[in-house]
């Protein structure tokens, strides 16, 4: 660490005024809609070497739409353009550091996308006869045991699409595992840090939340745990580090209390990024892990999707997992293995989605797994705990240290949480003001006001794949806006000033949102 | 409203609740530092009027930028009106907190529980040990 303060100076300074707009502030964002003229083409297709035919001899009527829809009609520079500017507007990952807490937002290497770019896999139909597709089955295959390894867990399915996909798997498992023994239960325990889909995904399927307390070290609460450990407890859901970056000292004893007293053990792996190749949930005494390939695993996010979130699961959880399944067979005629789907699986809880899943990201995960091998995976997490552990020094000094102190004294892993309760009080200021301004700054915000039992709370991921200048660069930023709220607080709450639109209506925008293009007609 | 305020003519809950007791019927709310913490409302589901509520347990949800979080009743009683201006705009919570802000107004079960709320002073006094 430097022992100079980081400091930015006047010329880097972004601009505090909103009196001359930029011009993509003065250029209002049009979507492809609106620049649509009527016959205006993009090709020009061949004549049709058969007799054409009204589409209404070729398709039942009851098929037909009464008038067309309504479809650009674009030409198509007038399409790469449109594209090409509204990704300016954008900011994203590409651009600067996105240290958004829990999200994991690290560089995804290109290596893999240009593996998954190869026309077999890009160009792979999910209805491809398996025999004619078991290069991709032992993809799939080989990627299950690259998970298995790193969660510590037996068997693993690539089925759920998404993180909260997988929690539901998971539910869905776990009340398949108890009604094979006789049992309802209906309760899940779920520390009050928990990320927020965790008690949705537990409403969805149909069971009871029951919040556990926070100690003062930021893990889970003991004796509330043994108050409410009772045989009418399903499961545990809980993310270990926790959402507070805190890794809980106690997680043996807490997975032991739930498993005696008959409950499945779920662990959320959003956090995976902070202990891959040091310690493992199932060792740590889990039955089911989800795993965010789009975080942990090189999948680029943010955007919506695609994305996977496998889970793994404990030999007793097995049998129930969804079909259908990957399997390999021995030939035994010196041909090789052959790989195949297994639908054959009684007590199993069913098909999760259509097809086999986004084997885009299933390419990339592997290629990512493959390429750094287990020293690489291990290096990765130790050096996403070291950046966060280095930024969270910078930012104890100075300014950030007075006026957005960290929540926890306790050691933080890939992320730590800081309040900015102290910058409300003192300087006038909120931690969206201060979020609002690093925009100006260059970086992507980190994620505000969450977990909720943190005042102001600021929740700071700086992944490993950001390097020390820019992490130095990162603390001076917030250095400096804490000087400028010291100056005159009101440059912070009129923030951002350069971004393509200015502050958003947020209360607007989730009151009256517009979601679709107004009908032109 | 800019300025912290709690009014000498409330009754406050620690859940950050006020209550303005009228003889047999109280309106209910949030005080300035609950809706400070919440920030901008966006949403307010009113209970069903008719429905009974119970003192210390949530009666409603507000939804700001930030979160849902449950609205818990100061007192306890039957739900006799509620404000469906703050259903419509609820902006006005943060606006007007004690006046146009009020979220339902009850027929008290048992006016003496009031006993048990605190004065303008004591809320404050909680504020300042948070």
């Amino acid at each position: 660490m430097s022992d100079e303060p980081t400091s930015v100076t006047e010329s880097v300074r972004p601009p505090a005024t909103a009196e001359i707009p930029t011009p993509q502030q003065r250029e209002r964002a049009t979507t492809i809609f609106e620049r649509s003229v009527e016959d205006r083409r993009a090709a020009t297709l061949p004549p049709a070497g058969v007799a054409e035919a009204e589409l209404s001899e070729l398709i039942p009527k009851r098929f037909l739409r009464a008038r067309p829809a309504e479809l650009p009609e674009v030409s198509e520079p007038e399409i790469v353009r449109h594209y090409n500017r509204i990704s300016r507007r954008n900011f994203d990952l590409d651009t600067g550091p996105y240290p958004l807490g829990s999200c994991t937002m690290k560089h995804n290497p290109r290596l893999n996308e240009r593996v998954a770019a190869l026309p077999g896999h890009a160009r792979l139909h999910p209805a491809q006869d398996p025999k004619r597709a078991q290069g991709a089955l032992e993809l799939m295959w080989l990627l299950e045991r690259q998970l298995e390894e790193i969660c510590g867990l037996p068997h693993v399915s690539l089925q759920p699409s998404a993180g909260s996909h997988g929690e539901l798997a998971g539910l869905l498992l776990t009340r398949a595992f108890h009604a094979e023994r006789g049992e309802q239960r209906s309760k899940v325990l779920i520390p009050d840090t928990a990320h927020g889909t965790n008690p949705a995904t537990v409403t969805m399927a149909g069971f009871e939340v029951v919040k556990l307390a926070t100690d003062e070290r930021g893990g889970v609460e003991m004796d509330d745990l043994r108050s409410k450990v009772d045989p009418e407890v399903a499961c545990l859901m809980i993310t270990n580090p926790n959402t507070l970056g805190l890794f809980d000292p106690n997680i043996a004893e807490i997975t032991g209390l739930v498993r005696e007293a008959g409950g499945t053990l779920y662990y959320d792996g959003a956090n995976l990024n902070a202990i891959m190749g040091h310690s493992r949930p199932g060792d740590m005494g889990f039955d089911i892990v989800h795993v965010n390939l789009h975080k942990s695993f090189s999948q680029p996010h943010g955007g919506g999707g695609p994305g996977a979130g496998p889970i793994a699961v404990s030999e007793r959880i097995e049998p129930f997992l969804p079909v259908p399944r990957v399997v390999r067979a021995e030939t035994g005629n010196g041909a090789g293995p052959r790989y195949d789907f297994d639908y054959e699986k009684p007590l199993s809880i069913g098909r999760l989605r259509g097809f086999a899943g986004n084997f885009g990201v299933f390419v990339r995960s592997y290629a990512y797994i493959a390429s750094l091998g287990g020293p690489g995976i291990k290096d990765a997490s130790e050096t996403a705990v070291l950046n966060a552990r280095y930024l969270l020094a910078k930012l104890s000094e100075g300014r950030a240290g007075k006026y957005l102190p960290a929540a926890f004294d306790e050691p933080a892993m890939h992320e730590f949480v800081l309040s900015g309760g102290p910058a409300k009080k003192q300087l006038g200021v909120r931690t969206l003001d201060i979020a609002k301004r690093l925009l100006d700054y260059g970086f992507h915000p980190p994620t505000v006001y969450f977990p909720l039992l943190v005042d102001e709370a600021l929740m700071v991921e700086p992944t490993e794949t950001e390097t020390r200048e820019s992490l130095d660069a990162l603390a001076g930023a917030i250095d400096a806006i804490l000087e400028e709220a010291e100056a005159d607080p009101e440059t912070l709450r009129r923030a951002p000033y350069t971004t393509p639109v200015r502050r958003l209506d947020e209360a607007a925008a989730s009151r009256k949102p517009t979601v679709r293009q107004p009908s032109s007609s | 409203m800019a300025e912290a305020s709690y009014p000498e003519d409330l009754r406050y809950h620690p859940e950050h609740d006020w209550a303005r007791i009228d003889g047999e019927t109280a309106k209910f709310g949030i005080t300035w530092h609950a809706q400070d913490a919440l920030g901008e409302v966006v949403f307010y589901d009113p209970p069903d009027v008719g429905s009974e509520i119970s003192k210390d347990e949530p009666y409603t949800e507000v939804e700001s930028v930030k979160a849902v979080s449950d609205v818990i009743a100061p007192l306890s009683g039957e739900v006799v009106e509620v404000n469906a201006a703050v259903a419509e705009n609820p902006e006005l919570v943060n606006d007007d907190p004690y006046g146009e802000g009020w979220l339902a107004k009850v027929k008290l079960s048992d006016p003496s529980e009031a006993d048990g709320l605190m004065d303008a002073a004591a809320y404050k006094e909680l504020l300042a040990n948070e």
